[in-house]
This record gives structure tokens, sequence and C-alpha cells, in this order.
């Protein structure tokens, strides 16, 4: 039982992590088709400049923005510089942000070095607590709470402002959207800003549950992060979220049990809701 | 006639991938009144609306609209210039509710008194739009999409409203709704209407424009085309007399 308490909330603070890398890749996608291979960079390069920062400052509050500013600040430099040209072009979009990512990946092993680095948990937040004899890590709590409030504002960005509102008709008909006189690039340059941003957070939070960090951090998730948006459905947040939630569960429960298992389970469970609902959980029917 | 249009295009050719769709349109729409673009399937009457308003990357020849070249703008340019289209398959937001098809319609260029005033207008044309406006436009019936499609474009000020089949798949009763809802609009804005229900389109356009494997082969006034079932054979392969049924 104990077990199951602790595995389940670590399980829910990997899945917000997820979602929080998910959700932008996803919503990128379906706004304009562009499947960005650099988000897993992105999210790298926020979890070192985060962790940079706060070895630096010390000061966790202002790491999480600098890995913010500089995710964010590349995704949208990226956005202007190397994506631009070749939209409409998916094997174009597919070659230049992979190539990105590889850059970023290089550029990074450059700045910090190809080994490890330490990621510590931020000061007032290491240790557990107890509760009914239950010890649970106190960062994990911070983090669920982080998602929860995340997943809030952009509920709130997506389904109260007009920016969400063309973001969503967009999803569904981007055709549309633009016939009744939207600007569609500005609006997706938005959309690749903050979707970055919120990678770039993703990887400054997720250092000091893993201990260290190292350049296996973007491949690692960017590849989880893809199964997520799958079993999600493109461009749906809803879907990101839940798929989020349920893959952090699933990995944190197999890994205790058998470790090996953990990847080849997350891609039959993609496999599966593939073969049984091809547009994934809560994926747009008919979208383009 | 020429010097009062509101758009004229002349020699317009169109390639939509590999295939050479359009090969040389010419047409006129005055700043009043409808024009029909009629023609049989596959003529390339879509791809000449899609052109206008910017939506085929491949196009060249003249569009002239207002007096300045729109074409090669992006769509969100045209758009401003007041220009809409209510596409064939109606291009309704399925996920967004009714209230939110309309108000994302609203072009932001406009200030906000037009676009509340727009609005107030838009929903006294489709009162039952006002009573659905919670709803999810993806469970709206064909007919209730249809004046959905043509209230967003009517929450706009446009000078130039195109509609591409508004009749397809409608009830006869509906038809006839459509029809009062087209002349309604025609007080307004200009309409260039494509239609393969020619019954329908005689009675709401005043002339008409045949285009005929991406050419256009003849223009005039309906009231001719009406009297010329030659020519209603020839290039429309129907006659108004057999559709009517009166």
């Amino acid at each position: 039982m104990k077990v199951l308490v602790i595995l389940t909330v670590n399980g829910l603070a990997t899945g917000f992590l997820l979602f929080m890398m998910a959700s932008g890749l996803s919503i990128i996608f379906g706004l304009m088709g562009i499947m960005n291979f650099a988000h897993g960079a992105l999210f790298m390069l926020g979890s070192y400049v985060s962790t940079w920062a706060y070895l630096a400052t010390g000061n966790f509050f202002l790491a999480l923005l600098a890995g913010i500013v500089a995710g964010g600040g590349v995704g949208i430099l990226a956005e202007r510089t190397i994506i631009r040209p070749v939209y409409g072009n998916h094997l174009g979009q597919i070659l230049t942000t992979l190539g990105a990512f590889m850059i970023l990946n290089e550029i990074v092993k450059m700045l910090w070095g190809p080994n490890v680095i330490p990621s510590p948990v931020p000061g007032g937040l290491e240790g557990d607590f107890t509760v009914g004899g239950l010890t649970i890590s106190r960062y994990q709590v911070f983090i669920i709470f982080m998602g929860i409030a995340i997943a809030a504002a952009v509920h709130f960005v997506l389904n109260r402002t007009r920016l969400g509102m063309v973001v969503r008709a967009g999803v569904e008909n981007r055709e549309m959207i633009q016939i009744l006189g939207v600007n569609i690039r500005r609006v997706f340059a938005m959309v690749f800003l903050l979707g970055t941003a919120l990678a770039a957070l993703g990887g400054a939070m997720i250092g000091p549950t893993l201990g260290q960090i190292g350049p296996f951090v973007s491949t690692q998730y960017l590849l989880l992060a893809f199964i997520v948006v799958v079993i999600g459905g493109m461009g749906s947040f809803i879907g990101s979220m839940i798929a989020g939630i349920l893959i952090g569960l699933i990995n944190n429960y197999v890994v205790w049990l058998y470790p090996p298992a953990a990847m080849p389970l997350n891609i039959l469970l993609m496999s599966a809701i593939l073969l049984i609902k091809p547009t994934g959980l809560f994926g747009a029917e008919g979208g383009r | 006639m020429s010097d009062k249009a509101l758009l004229k295009i002349s020699g317009l050719h169109a390639y939509v991938e590999q295939f050479y769709i359009l090969q040389g349109v010419t047409l006129e729409v005055p700043s009043q009144g409808a024009v029909v673009l009629l023609g049989r399937n596959g003529a390339g009457k879509t791809t000449t609306l899609r052109c206008i308003m910017g939506l085929v990357p491949k196009c060249s020849g003249e569009i002239i609209f207002s007096g300045e070249d729109i074409k090669g703008l992006p769509p969100y340019e045209i758009a401003r210039r007041k220009i809409t289209l209510v596409p064939e398959d109606q291009g309704i937001f399925a996920l967004l509710n009714v209230g939110e098809n309309i108000l994302v319609s609203q072009r932001q260029s406009s200030s906000r008194g037009e676009l509340a005033r727009r609005l107030d207008f838009t929903l006294s044309v489709f009162p039952d739009l006002k009573l659905a406006w919670n709803r999810k436009a993806g469970t709206l019936s064909g007919g209730q999409k249809q004046m959905l499609a043509m209230a967003r474009a009517l929450a706009n000020e446009n000078h130039l409203i195109m509609l591409d089949e508004p009749s397809k798949g409608l009830a006869p009763l509906l038809v006839k709704g459509l029809g009062n809802v087209i002349r309604q609009i025609q007080a307004n804005s200009a309409v260039l209407l494509v239609e393969q229900n020619f019954a329908f389109a005689s009675t709401l356009g005043d002339t008409f424009s045949i285009l005929s494997d991406g050419k256009t082969v003849l223009s005039g006034k309906m009231s001719e085309l009406l009297e010329n079932s030659e020519t209603q054979q020839r290039f429309l392969g129907v006659s108004a007399n057999e559709g009517l049924r009166r």
C-alpha cells in the first residue's frame, strides 16, 4: 500500500512533466501540421539552463524563469529563422527540426560537457514529509501542484480568450480560419513561443527529480512525449494531459515491478490505441 | 459597367498540384446584386473562388478588387479588404459552440461598436442561432450548419460574399429559406454565387458567367440565359423549366 501511494505520487509528477512537454508539441502539430522534433532539445535546454542558474544563484524561482526564457527564446528564434521557410513542406519540416534537435544537443554538450551534471533539489523543497505513516517527497508534490496550476492556466487561455478560440478553430480547420481574416502565422508564432516555453519549464523542473541531468534527457523524454501526443490525440490539450498522466503512472508502476518492460509497454499501449481509435483518445475526427 | 465593377478578373490561370485547372477565366462582379457562376462539375468554379480568396498558391492573371490587384496576397489580407467565402463544405468548427463560431469570425480590424452591431444584425437574420448559441456546432443539422456558415459571413461588413454551392444537400423547403437570406445579403454586398441547382440560381442572379473546362465561355444577363434553352443544354446539361416544375 505504501509503495503504491509513493509510486502514484511519483507517477503523477512524471505525468505532469510529460504533459508540459507534450501539450505544446500536440498543439503545434494540430495547428500547423508541424512535427517539431526540436521540442526535446528545448526541454533539455530548459533543464540545463535552469540547473546552471540554480547552481549559480541559489534561487529556484529565478532558475525556472531562466529555463523558460532560454527555451522560449530559442524556440521563437527557430520559428522565425528555420521553420517559416518550410511551412507546408512536411519533409522539409522533419529534416529542419531534426537537424535543429541535433545541433542544439551538440551545443549543450559543448557548453556543459557530455557527462551528467548534478541537479540538486532546491532549498525549501528537499526531503520528505510524513502523512499517516507515508513518506512523500516534497519536490514531487511541488511538481504536481505546479502541473495543476499550469494546466488550469492553459485551459483558461484556450477556452476563455480570443487567442484560445482562434487556436481551437485553427486546429480544426486551418484554411477556414484564414478565410475569416486571421493571420495564422502570427497566431502560430505565439503558440510556438508558448509551447516551447512550456516544454522548457517541464525540463527545468525535471532535473531535481532525477538528481542529475545529461544529454540523454532530450531523447528519452521526446520519445515519451511523442507517445503521449499519439495516445492523447494530435492537437488535443485535454488529451495530452490525460495521456501524460496515464503514461507517467504506468511507467512508475512498471519500473518498480520490472524495469525493462516499461518502454515496450508504452509502445504496446500506443499501438493498441492506434488500432482502436486512430485519432487518439481526444483527437478531432476529420481534422486537418 | 466595367468601370463600376467591384471585382474584375481577367486572364486567370491556376494550377492545383500538377493539374491545369483554370485556363483563362474572365469575370466581373458589380458592387450590387448577384453574379452566378455556372458550369459542370470540374469546370473550375470552386477554384475560381479559391483564387480570389488567396487560397491557391499558383495563380496568374489579374484579380482587381476596388481598383487594387489582390492576387498573391495572403487570405487574411484579402479578408481584411472585406471579401469572404462560404466554402462548399461550410468550414464549420465542429468542436466550438455556435456562439464561438460566430465570434471567432468577427474580424478584429473592425471597431467594437461595428462588430456588436453586425452581431445583432446577424442574429436578427438567424434567430435560431441565438437559441443554439451554446450548442456544439458539430451537433447541428445540415441546414443549421449552412445557416451558421452564412451567419459567419454576415457577422462582418463585407463588400463581396462568395457562396460555394450553398443549396447542396439541403431539403427543398430550406433552399427556399436560403434564397430569402441570399436576397437579404444582396442589399448590402455583392454576391458571387456558385450553384449546381440552376433553377435556384436563376431566381437569384442578375447576371451569369459560364465556365467550361477552366475557361469562361459565356457571360450575360440571367434573363437572356433563361430564354435560351439551347445554351443551357450545351453548357449546363440542364433546363430551368425542367428543374422548376411549376
